[in-house]
C-alpha cells in the first residue's frame, strides 16, 4: 500500500536544506547534541565484546521476520486476541487515523494521553484527532516541547534536538499553562520538574492512552515500549483504555529475540547501557493496567517497501537514530529539511520507498555516501547501498525518454578520459559560466539550469566552474 | 469503528505477494550464558546502579529490617504489594498500606511522602537493570510508578550477568513486565541524561546476601 500522511515530503530536499542551513543557532545546537550522543554511543558500544555478533543476529532476526511476515502477523493477531486485545488493520494513514478516532470516540472522552511514537506521527494522528474534537496530549518531554512550540519534530529519538536549554526554557515560560515564568531557569532538572508538574494530573485522570510499540512478539501477542521518563509507563498503566499503533514490520518471532534487541537499542539510541524503563504487556491483565486494549496494525507503504529486494532492508530499522547522529548531512541541515517524520539517512531510504509522492524522490540524494550510517546501524542496514539503488531506480523510471542524466554521465566520462579534451572543456565551461555567475551570486551555485542539465539540478545545486583550474594556478604561480 | 472492510485481507495479500522466498538462518553466536556467579557480579551490579544515580545498600538477610527502616526514616507511609513479608518492615515506624482486597487507589499512592517497597524477579548486573514481573512481592504496575520513591530488595541469587540469562529466568513473560534501570530520567535536553521526570525520582536498592 502506498504510504500517506507525514512521510510525504512537501519540498525538494535542496530547497528545504537551504532554508535550514541559514539558521546558525540550529547548526550550533545540532552539532553539540549529535557530538555528545556520538561519544556516548561509542563508549557504551565499546564495552560490549559481542557487539558485532549481536548486530549480525539482529539483522538476521529481522530478515527472518520479513521472510515469514504473513504467518507471523496472523500468529500475532491470534495470540493478542486470545490474551484479550482487539486487533485492527489499516492500509494507510487515513484508515489508521479513522480506526483510532473511532475507538476514542466510542469511549466518550475528549482528551487522550500519548506516549511518543513514530507510527502515530507518521499517520498524523494528532491532527486527525483534533479534527474530530479530541485533544491528544504528548507526554514525552521533547514531544511536549515541540507541541507547545507549535513546531514539528526534527529527530526520531529527540524530537526537540534543534532547541537548546534556554530556548526550551522560553517555550515553557511562554506556553505552559500554570508555570511560574519568573522563577523558571534553564537548568535541565528545573525544566524536567516543570514538565512533571504540568502533566501529573492528566496522567492520573485521563481515560485513554495511545502508544506505539518498539517490538511486537508474534508467538505471545506481547507489545514492548522502551522509554526513559516514565511517561510511557503512565500512559500504558493508568488509563482504562489503551490503543497501540504498530507498523507491521515491528514483529519479532519470539520473546527470546528481545535478548538481542534490548541490548542493541538503548546503546545505539541514547548511548546508555539500558534505558530507564521498558514495559511489556500482553493483552489485558485483570486488575493491572488498562482493561480495554486495542492494537492497530498499519501498512502505510511498508508492503511497497517489502516488494523491493534491495530496499526492503530498510524495514529492519528499529528507529534508534544512531544513523542520524553520525550523519554529516543531518548534522548540518537538521531533521526538518527531510520533510518526512523519518529524517536523516534512514529517512532518505525509507520515506521515498513508503511513498513516491511529493518531493520524496529528492531524498536519496541527501547523502554523501560516506558510510558512517552503516557502521552505526545496529541492524546493519546498508543505507549507502539502498541510496544508490534508489537513485538508480529513479534514473530507470525515466527510461523511454532520453535520460539526460545518463547522457550527461556518458559524455562526462568521454571528456574526462583525455587530459586535452578535459582542459578544453573546462575553458569552454568557464566562458559559458561567466554570465551565469551573475545569476548564481555569491553562493557560486546554480539552483536550476535548463534541460538537459536540469536532471542534475532538480535534486541538487550545480556549483559553477572556478575562475581558474588548479593546474592553471600552479603554472602561473610557479612560472614567475 | 473497527477494521475497514478488506484491510486485513489486502495487507496480507500484499505481504504474501512481496514476500522474500528464501528462509533465513539466524546466527546466534553472541554471548548468551553468564560466567560463574559470585561477588564480582554483585560489585558490577552496584557499580551500574550507582552510575545511574540509584542508592545501593548491601546487607545480610538478618539485617534487612534494620536497613529498610534506615532507608525509610523520612517516609511517613509505605505501600506494600500483597506478597512482601511483614517481617521486612518490622522495624519501620510509619504507616503501612497493603495493596490487597480493594487495593490502593492512584490518589493513595500519589499522596506526598509515600514510598513503595518491593522485591524483584531478576536483576541484570551488566546494565544495572531490575526486572519486575508482577509477582506477589512486586504487585501491580502502578505501585512502583506513582509513588516518588521506590525501594527494591534484590537477593544475591536473583542477580545474573547478562540480559539473555535474565529473560530466560522469567517464569511467564506474558505477565506485565517492567524493566527498571535507575530512577526516571530524560535525555531530551541537549542529549544529556537528567534524572527525575515522571516515574519515581528516588530509587533505593538493597542487595541481600
Ligand atoms: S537505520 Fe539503523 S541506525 Fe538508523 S534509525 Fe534505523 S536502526 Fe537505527
Amino acid at each position: 500500500m502506498t504510504g500517506t500522511g507525514n512521510v510525504v515530503t512537501p519540498l525538494p530536499f535542496p530547497t528545504a536544506a537551504r532554508r535550514e542551513l541559514g539558521d546558525q543557532q540550529l547548526r550550533h545546537n545540532l552539532r553539540k547534541a549529535t557530538h555528545t550522543i556520538r561519544d556516548k554511543r561509542l563508549r557504551v558500544v565499546g564495552e560490549v565484546s559481542d557487539w558485532e555478533q549481536l548486530r549480525v543476529a539482529g539483522a538476521a532476526i529481522k530478515d527472518d521476520v520479513l521472510a515469514r511476515l504473513p504467518d507471523l502477523l496472523e500468529q500475532f493477531e491470534a495470540a493478542a486476541t486470545a490474551a484479550g486485545a482487539t486487533v485492527h488493520w489499516a492500509r494507510d494513514a487515513g484508515e489508521a487515523c479513522a480506526v483510532v478516532a473511532g475507538l476514542v470516540r466510542a469511549t466518550g472522552t475528549a482528551e487522550v494521553v500519548k506516549v511518543k511514537s513514530m507510527a502515530t506521527q507518521e499517520i498524523g494522528l494528532n491532527e486527525a484527532l483534533e479534527a474530530v474534537g479530541i485533544q491528544a496530549v504528548e507526554t514525552d518531554l521533547a514531544e511536549l516541547i515541540v507541541q507547545l512550540a507549535d513546531d514539528t519534530p526534527s529527530h526520531i529519538l529527540v524530537p526537540a534536538i534543534h532547541y537548546n536549554r534556554s530556548q526550551i526554557r522560553d517555550i515553557f515560560a511562554s506556553r505552559m499553562l500554570g508555570v511560574d515564568a519568573s522563577s523558571l531557569t534553564d537548568d535541565p532538572p528545573a525544566l524536567a520538574e516543570a514538565a512533571r508538574r504540568h502533566l501529573r494530573s492528566r496522567f492520573l485522570s485521563t481515560k485513554v492512552g495511545i502508544s506505539g510499540a518498539n517490538f511486537a512478539i508474534a508467538s505471545s501477542g506481547t507489545l514492548a515500549v522502551v522509554e526513559s521518563e516514565g511517561n510511557g509507563r503512565m500512559c500504558l498503566t493508568l488509563p482504562e483504555t489503551l490503543i497501540s499503533v504498530v507498523g507491521i514490520e515491528k514483529l519479532l518471532p519470539s520473546f527470546a529475540d528481545l535478548e538481542v534487541f534490548l541490548q542493541l537499542l538503548p546503546r545505539s539510541s541514547t548511548g546508555e547501557r539500558m534505558n530507564p524503563y521498558t514495559s511489556l504487556w500482553t493483552g489485558v491483565t485483570p486488575g493491572d493496567g488498562p482493561q480495554t486494549v486495542h492494537i492497530v496494525l498499519v501498512d502505510n507503504g511498508r508492503t511497497d517497501t517489502l516488494a523491493d529486494e534491495v530496499g526492503r532492508q530498510a524495514l529492519r530499522c528499529i528507529r534508534c537514530s544512531a544513523c542520524l547522529n553520525v550523519c554529516p548531512v543531518y548534522e548540518r541541515v537538521g531533521g526538518h529539511a527531510y520533510g518526512s517524520v523519518y529524517p536523516g539517512p534512514i529517512g532518505a531510504i525509507l520515506s521515498p520507498q513508503m511513498s513516491g509522492e511529493g518531493a520524496n524522490r529528492t531524498l536519496p540524494y541527501a547523502s554523501t555516501l560516506c558510510g558512517a550510517c552503516f557502521d552505526a546501524c545496529p541492524v546493519r542496514i546498508d543505507i549507502p547501498q539502498v541510496l544508490v539503488h534508489l537513485r538508480q531506480r529513479g534514473v530507470d523510471d525515466s527510461r523511454g525518454r532520453p535520460s539526460a542524466e545518463r547522457t550527461a554521465m556518458r559524455t562526462m566520462s568521454y571528456v574526462m578520459r583525455d587530459r586535452r579534451r578535459y582542459a578544453a572543456a573546462l575553458r569552454t565551461a568557464r566562458r559559458g559560466a561567466a554570465p551565469l555567475r551573475l545569476v548564481a551570486g555569491r553562493r557560486g551555485a546554480l539552483r536550476r539550469v535548463p534541460w538537459p542539465l536540469s536532471a542534475w539540478t532538480s535534486v541538487r545545486d550545480a556549483p559553477l566552474p572556478p575562475k581558474q583550474t588548479f593546474r592553471e594556478w600552479w603554472t602561473r604561480e610557479h612560472s614567475s | 469503528m473497527s477494521t475497514p472492510p478488506d484491510a486485513r485481507t489486502e495487507i496480507l495479500r500484499r505481504v504474501r505477494a512481496a514476500q522474500p522466498a528464501a528462509p533465513v538462518d539466524v546466527p546466534r553466536d553472541y554471548a548468551a550464558d553468564d560466567g560463574p556467579a559470585g561477588l564480582a557480579l554483585v560489585d558490577l551490579l552496584v557499580d551500574r546502579l550507582e552510575d545511574y544515580k540509584a542508592t545501593v545498600r548491601r546487607c545480610a538477610a538478618a539485617d534487612l529490617p534494620a536497613i529498610l527502616a534506615a532507608s525509610l526514616t523520612d517516609v511517613p507511609s509505605v505501600a506494600l504489594p500483597p506478597g512482601v513479608p511483614a517481617a521486612w518492615l518490622s522495624l519501620y515506624g510509619g504507616e503501612i498500606a497493603r495493596d490487597s482486597g480493594d487495593g490502593l487507589t492512584v490518589a493513595d499512592l500519589d499522596a506526598p511522602g509515600v514510598a513503595v517497597v518491593t522485591g524483584c524477579a531478576v536483576a541484570v548486573a551488566q546494565t544495572g537493570t531490575l526486572i519486575l514481573d508482577a509477582g506477589p512481592d512486586q504487585g501491580r504496575r502502578l505501585l512502583t510508578l506513582v509513588p516518588d520513591h521506590h525501594v527494591c530488595v534484590v537477593r544475591v541469587d536473583q542477580i545474573v550477568e547478562r540480559l539473555p540469562a535474565a529473560l530466560r529466568r522469567l517464569a511467564d513473560p506474558t505477565r506485565p513486565l517492567t524493566m527498571i534501570s535507575g530512577p526516571s530520567a530524560t535525555s531530551d535536553i541537549e542529549l544529556n541524561r537528567v534524572e527525575g521526570v515522571h516515574g519515581p525520582r528516588r530509587l533505593d536498592v538493597v542487595i541481600v546476601a
